[in-house]
């Protein structure tokens, strides 16, 4: 997509493009499983119909699925609804916590098609900056999403917020396979422009197997 | 003719359902969530149609479509998807697909989707049954 936008304004619609789009399919998984479910239920009215008993363990099985298959499309469609709510504001304060458990739920199918498990730690003192939320999710999945092809045959990724004297430093840990791949092509032109504007800088550090992301305390207006 | 067929798809509850409605209308119907073991299946029986997920874990749907249709060409695979794109459908199309359904899946359309595949199938066999016996004919030299 070349539009003559800037770089941000690119990048941004093409991580809202690439997160609701996951999001819908997995909304369309859980219809679908209502569909047949109810298709089901049909079924079995038909044959009542023709003189078969219906077997009422059999409906309460199907009540239950539908039931979760409706928790589990009203999530996504909640979480759909809080990264919509990520741009309200430019700039605001955020715990990076939730910032990471937030990208983790995002990036959750796409995390799940390749293999790899996410797994958030959470600190014992929360870290709260004030940033651009938008932008940081985003600089976070374009991170995972480089950092998701660096786990090796670990096939985790780790995701840790610490305080910092400064600010904050966020962590993608785990990457047993970062030597393996290239990194002359990380972070890119997208990744540089973002850092840029979250006053942010990057470092990949092999030996350790992580990927670093030191964050002012406040990025100011 | 009762026909044969594979559903390959990583929601487990949804294959169980459609399988067991399929079943009902009197299908013969296998299932797995895994695309490894789809290829196993579907190396070892003999379906009419394999109803696959296009976005699975292991293996993109695209690629397990390109290995079934090498490996048995005679293969009528219907891709099944919850993101339908058209790029996605001309792609698979172009690999040999047979279908491509958007889910939630229509039954009936779905089952005389598979009753087609069944029908194609037994065309492609037996033109490679004609051709089989036309080569040992000429090999012989009769």
């Amino acid at each position: 997509m070349s539009c003559g936008c800037d770089m941000i304004g690119e990048t941004g619609l093409r991580f809202y493009g690439k997160m609701t789009a996951s999001m819908s399919h997995e909304i369309k998984n859980a219809l679908a499983i209502i569909n047949e479910n109810a298709g089901l239920l049909e079924d079995f009215t038909l044959m009542a119909d023709r003189g078969m008993p219906i077997d009422p363990g059999r409906l309460k099985t199907l009540a239950e699925k539908v039931i979760k298959q409706v928790q589990r499309a009203d999530g996504i469609v909640k979480t759909m609804n809080r990264f919509a709510h990520s741009i309200d504001e430019s700039v605001k304060n955020v715990e990076l916590d939730e910032v990471l458990d937030f990208v983790a739920t995002l990036s959750g199918r796409l995390a799940f098609v390749r293999g790899v498990t996410l797994e958030v730690e959470s600190g014992a003192i929360p870290v709260t900056i004030a940033t651009r939320s938008f932008f940081l999710e985003n600089l976070v999945w374009l991170c995972l999403d480089f950092a998701m092809d660096a786990t090796g045959g670990g096939k985790t990724v780790g995701l840790r917020a610490e305080q910092t004297e400064n600010g904050a430093r966020l962590k993608l840990t785990q990457l047993q396979g970062l030597s393996e791949r290239t990194t002359s092509a990380f972070p890119g032109e997208r990744e540089i422009a973002l850092l840029d504007a979250l006053r942010a800088e990057l470092a990949i550090n092999e030996r350790a197997a992580e990927i670093v992301l030191m964050l002012p305390r406040d990025i100011g207006q | 003719m009762t026909e044969k067929v594979l559903l390959v798809d990583d929601e487990e509850d949804f294959i169980e359902t459609l399988g067991e409605r399929m079943r009902a209308r009197g299908m013969d119907v296998s299932t797995t969530t895994s695309t490894k073991d789809a290829l196993k299946k579907a190396e070892e029986g003999s379906f009419d149609a394999i109803v696959l997920d296009l976005m699975m874990p292991e293996m993109d749907g695209l690629e397990v479509l390109k290995i079934l249709k090498e490996k048995r060409p005679e293969l009528q695979i219907i891709l099944l998807t919850g993101h339908a794109t058209l790029e996605k459908g001309i792609e698979a199309m172009k690999l040999g697909a047979m279908d491509f359904v958007e889910k939630p899946a229509n039954m009936d359309a779905l089952t005389e989707k598979i009753r087609n595949a069944q029908a194609k199938k037994m065309i492609l066999v037996e033109k490679q049954t004609e051709e089989k016996i036309k080569d040992i004919i000429q090999g012989k030299g009769w």
